[in-house]
């Protein structure tokens, strides 16, 4: 890791003088290309004090069209420079106000230094602490508070100590171990890249001091450690290619491929150019092992036998980035570098006042709240805690309907070795026992509106299914409450968690050789999508019993409409929450049709 | 090693890293190949984050049938030393219906010929994924442009609904009719692109050095009459000048630079001194200020 390229976050906001320090940073390295420049001289913003022909700095780092009519940055924007020392200097640009903390985490994930702004006027805020907690969190390795606007208190050293003694305490609370604070005004350009005349009184670094002198932690004793991006194949060719994301790889070192523990040799190390002797941190490279062994992307190659066992149960901090809360219980997938799982978060413990460092119980986390949370994974992965790596312990979380990037996870540490429960596979298999009873096992999954006639369709299926001599029987939600489910309510949540323990047992029991109808109004496709997750190919049939909400009013066989109308039932499925219509469903049932007919297509697709 | 290599060889190993994601990531990719130094380079690193193997993607060329003649040359040849599987693709009905860039408006030719035609491009193969050689300082709103960057169906971009990017930890899943956009050397400076040119020895079109070359003053502007397609002035006959181009595109909306810059040495030092947005020289930017940004909303790159 050689650590010349230095990427910079900003945390401020337009009123802290954000743009105009970044403005002038470029400027006085002279980054900028002249006409643009020459554009900051000329454009003006409505309202701008700034005399034409002087520059206006803060016109240099904005973005988007609507944004730069609002005057604010409200996304991450990048810009690279060159410092004084030659080494190069990427800004990532993000937004300060509280309901933009998510950019922030998301600028703060790959920042080697945070720039912290505080108005020298207004002094410490709660967005400083919010900013230095994002800072200690994402793992920011050097933090500059940067107290600016002191031309406009007289660049008097009674307001600097002030601030510095102020904050003092929250980086002491959060352990931030490299802080450097620095008195400035960026508008008349006093200790940013050159020195102020005006604050005699202060010694220490100028801000692009601050930030030259800067340089990446170095672990010697670090052994190599590699994820397998991708198998490379050519003619007479086999190697493995990936990023050396901590120490490095020499030619004949003896390295040990987890989760497997196949060990091998590194026989050669390829490049474009010739054989490369050494495979440094962060390089990009491609590694022939000897003998050939069977690895696969996501795979990782250890320089020492350390143990790196895969884990699927993690505590984790995660940190919310979607308009829609994280449920407790939702599946979601789970990238971790090359490796791509589905997972739920199984608990929330708490979520982190991000202003206070308070600890709040909760059971949903909304955007831009941080929660430390417990994560069961379907397939293990191999990671380490974020304080040890930020590469090997980052994750995110992606909605399996959106696809969006929903939340970012830190690891915090493994709650259980995955190894510690290992399947156990069985000499007879659920095709044997199915052939025992001369029939195919299956899961009819019914959802629909409460009073839709799943559960009616449910029983007229299993004697049908009965007296032609299959082996059938049916898990109806209802009856499943007053036992296994007992404990759960009807908050999206609770549903979730309902369709997951119906979607195990009906898995066993499809193990077992049965054919199992499901009675459930599982009314989220998400819920639907995991529960067909854990089937095999064709085994699980999603039937949607389509009746019009009307048509389950008046028939409302157990009297919920009625309660739910008199506000009983807050979270009543088709009233008070909403159903989501499967959007591919096996069949697509008329429930309004005769139960015969219905069973009969039922029976058709089985067949 | 200088301070200078550090940084490039940084560079380099993130924009592998990020190719490789896409090879494995994606069902059908494709690199856009715009024989500009951006593409040279962006073809250089998948070379190399293959090798030894061949890159598994095929290069995609749009074709607007207005490039400089040595662009298609140099393409040619590139395509044959690289032993690189190259679609070329033009908007036909464009030049039916005679879309040109003199008397059809800038906007409108760039829509039909560049916008359109790779749209028809990546629906007509099928490519989930576009690599696209795109620098963030290239101009302001790619500064905010994510490496992996969700287009809708219909190729838009809306640069509010574009997914967060942390660490290295990249999302590549599409869902139905999206595709993705993928950008490997978005942290480039266009003085990285020809530090790395002339540190790897790669071999960039002619275009980009000085040479006498018929030119026409078009306002501030030299331009290239590099055939007799260019309508000329009453009277107006072409005169010879040292030029050479900072970016190149179709010639009569690419203004030459007057240059004595016959080395990428020179280039280099040209580079470094004149300190202009290289944009500038490209007529299709300057109808206002946030072009780019509706040009790309559309599906442009």
């Amino acid at each position: 890791m050689s650590g010349a390229i230095v990427r910079l976050l900003t945390c401020g906001s337009v009123d802290d003088g954000k743009s105009t320090l970044i403005g002038r940073l470029l400027v006085e390295t002279d980054s900028i290309p002249h006409d643009t420049v020459g554009a900051a001289r000329k454009v003006r913003r409505t309202g701008s004090t700034i005399p034409a022909g002087e520059i206006d700095f803060s016109l240099l780092t904005d973005g988007l069209e609507a944004e730069r009519e609002q005057g604010i940055t409200i996304d991450v924007a990048y810009r690279s420079m060159n410092l004084l020392d030659g080494k190069r200097l990427i800004i990532s640009d993000a937004p300060g106000h509280e309901q933009y903390t998510r950019n922030m985490v998301v600028a703060a994930s790959r920042a080697d230094i945070a720039l912290v702004l505080v108005d020298g006027v207004k002094g410490v805020r709660t967005q400083t602490r919010r900013h230095l907690t994002i800072c200690s969190l994402m793992g920011v390795s050097r933090v500059i508070v940067a107290i600016n606007k002191l031309d406009a208190v007289g660049f008097d050293q009674k307001v600097f100590n002030e601030i510095s003694a102020d904050i003092s305490q929250t980086i002491d609370r959060l352990e931030l171990k490299d802080v450097h604070i620095i008195p400035l005004s960026a508008l008349s350009g006093d200790n940013v890249v050159y020195r102020s005349e005006n604050m005699n009184w202060y010694s220490g670094e100028t801000l692009i001091e601050a930030i030259q002198s800067w340089s990446k932690p170095v672990d010697l004793d670090a052994q190599g450690l590699m994820r397998i991006q991708m198998i490379a194949r050519a003619e007479n060719f086999r190697g493995v290619s990936g990023t050396v994301r901590r120490g490095s790889f020499s030619k004949g070192d003896e390295v040990t491929i987890f989760p497997s523990k196949q060990k091998a040799k590194i026989s050669s190390i390829v490049t474009f150019n010739q054989e490369s002797e050494l495979a440094e941190t962060d390089s990009a490279v491609t590694l022939v092992l000897t003998p050939e062994v069977d690895a696969t992307r996501g795979d990782v190659i250890a320089q020492s036998a350390e143990d790196l066992q895969p884990s699927d149960r993690l505590a984790a901090h995660v940190v919310w980035l979607n308009e829609e809360p994280l449920i407790h219980s939702r599946s979601y997938l789970l990238v971790s570098g090359a490796t791509t799982t589905p997972a739920i978060v199984t608990k929330i413990r708490y979520k982190i006042d991000v202003n206070t460092g308070e600890h709040i119980s909760s059971d949903a986390l909304q955007m831009n709240e941080i929660g430390d949370v417990e994560v069961a994974t379907d397939i293990p992965v191999i990671m380490r805690p974020y304080t040890d790596s930020r590469e090997f312990g980052n994750f995110i979380l992606v909605d399996r309907l959106t696809l969006k990037t929903v939340g970012a996870g830190m690891i915090r540490h493994s709650l259980r070795r995955a190894s510690n429960v290992s399947h156990q596979d069985y000499e007879i298999t659920k095709a044997q026992r199915g052939a025992l009873k001369s029939q195919k096992a299956r899961v009819i999954w019914l959802t629909g509106l409460s009073g839709s006639g799943k559960s009616t369709i449910a029983n007229a299926l299993e004697q049908r299914l009965f007296a032609s001599g299959a082996h059938a029987y049916v898990l109806d939600g209802d009856n499943l409450r007053l036992g296994l489910n007992m404990d759960l309510g009807f908050t999206p949540e609770d549903r979730a968690e309902n369709v997951r323990r119906v979607s195990e047992v009906a898995k066993l029991m499809v193990d077992a050789g049965l054919i199992v109808i499901t009675a459930l109004v599982s009314p989220f496709e998400v819920d639907r999508q995991r529960a067909k997750s854990i089937f095999d190919d064709a085994e699980f049939l999603e039937v949607f019993v389509d009746t019009p909400v009307e048509t389950c009013r008046l028939r409302d066989p157990k009297g919920l409409y009625k309660k739910s109308a008199a506000g009983e039932i807050p979270n009543f499925t088709g009233v008070g929450q909403d159903y989501e219509k499967p959007s591919a469903p096996d069949l697509h049932l008329d429930g309004t049709a005769s139960v015969a007919d219905n069973v009969e297509k039922i029976i058709k697709i089985l067949l | 090693m200088s301070i200078k290599r550090r940084i490039l060889k940084e560079l380099e190993n993130e924009s592998i890293e990020i190719l490789r994601e896409t090879a494995v990531g994606f069902r059908k990719p494709v690199m856009m190949y715009s024989i500009g130094k951006d593409s040279t380079v962006l073809l250089h690193l998948a070379r190399k984050a293959f090798y030894p193997a061949a890159i598994p993607f095929p290069l995609l060329h749009i074709d607007t049938t207005w490039k400089f003649k040595e662009m298609i040359t140099f393409r040619d040849k590139v395509v044959a030393e690289t032993n690189s599987n190259l679609i070329v693709h033009t908007n036909q009905a464009g030049v039916d219906a005679n879309i040109n860039p003199f008397t059809t408006g800038i906007s409108e030719y760039t829509r039909v010929m560049k916008t359109v035609a790779l749209r028809e491009a990546l629906d007509l193969h099928g490519f989930d994924a576009a690599i696209g050689g795109s620098r963030r300082d290239e101009e302001k709103s790619r500064a905010k442009e994510r490496i992996f960057s969700v287009r809708d169906p219909g190729h838009r971009w809306n640069p509010r609904e574009q997914r967060p990017e942390l660490w290295n930890t990249y999302n590549t899943r599409l869902g139905p009719e999206q595709t993705m956009r993928v950008f490997p050397i978005s942290d480039w400076t266009e003085t990285d692109i020809w530090h790395y040119i002339l540190q790897e020895g790669i071999e960039v079109n002619p275009l980009y050095f000085a040479k006498e070359r018929p030119v026409v003053k078009r306002g501030d502007q030299l331009i290239m009459v590099d055939d007799d397609r260019y309508p000329l002035q009453d009277g107006e006959t072409p005169f010879m000048k040292q030029v050479r181009f900072r970016t190149l595109g179709c010639y009569p909306l690419t203004a030459a630079v007057e240059s004595n810059a016959h080395t990428i040495e020179d280039v280099v030092e040209e580079v470094l001194q004149v300190k202009l947005s290289e944009r500038a020289t490209r007529l299709i930017d300057g109808d206002n200020e946030d072009s780019m940004e509706k040009k790309k909303s559309e599906g442009y790159f």
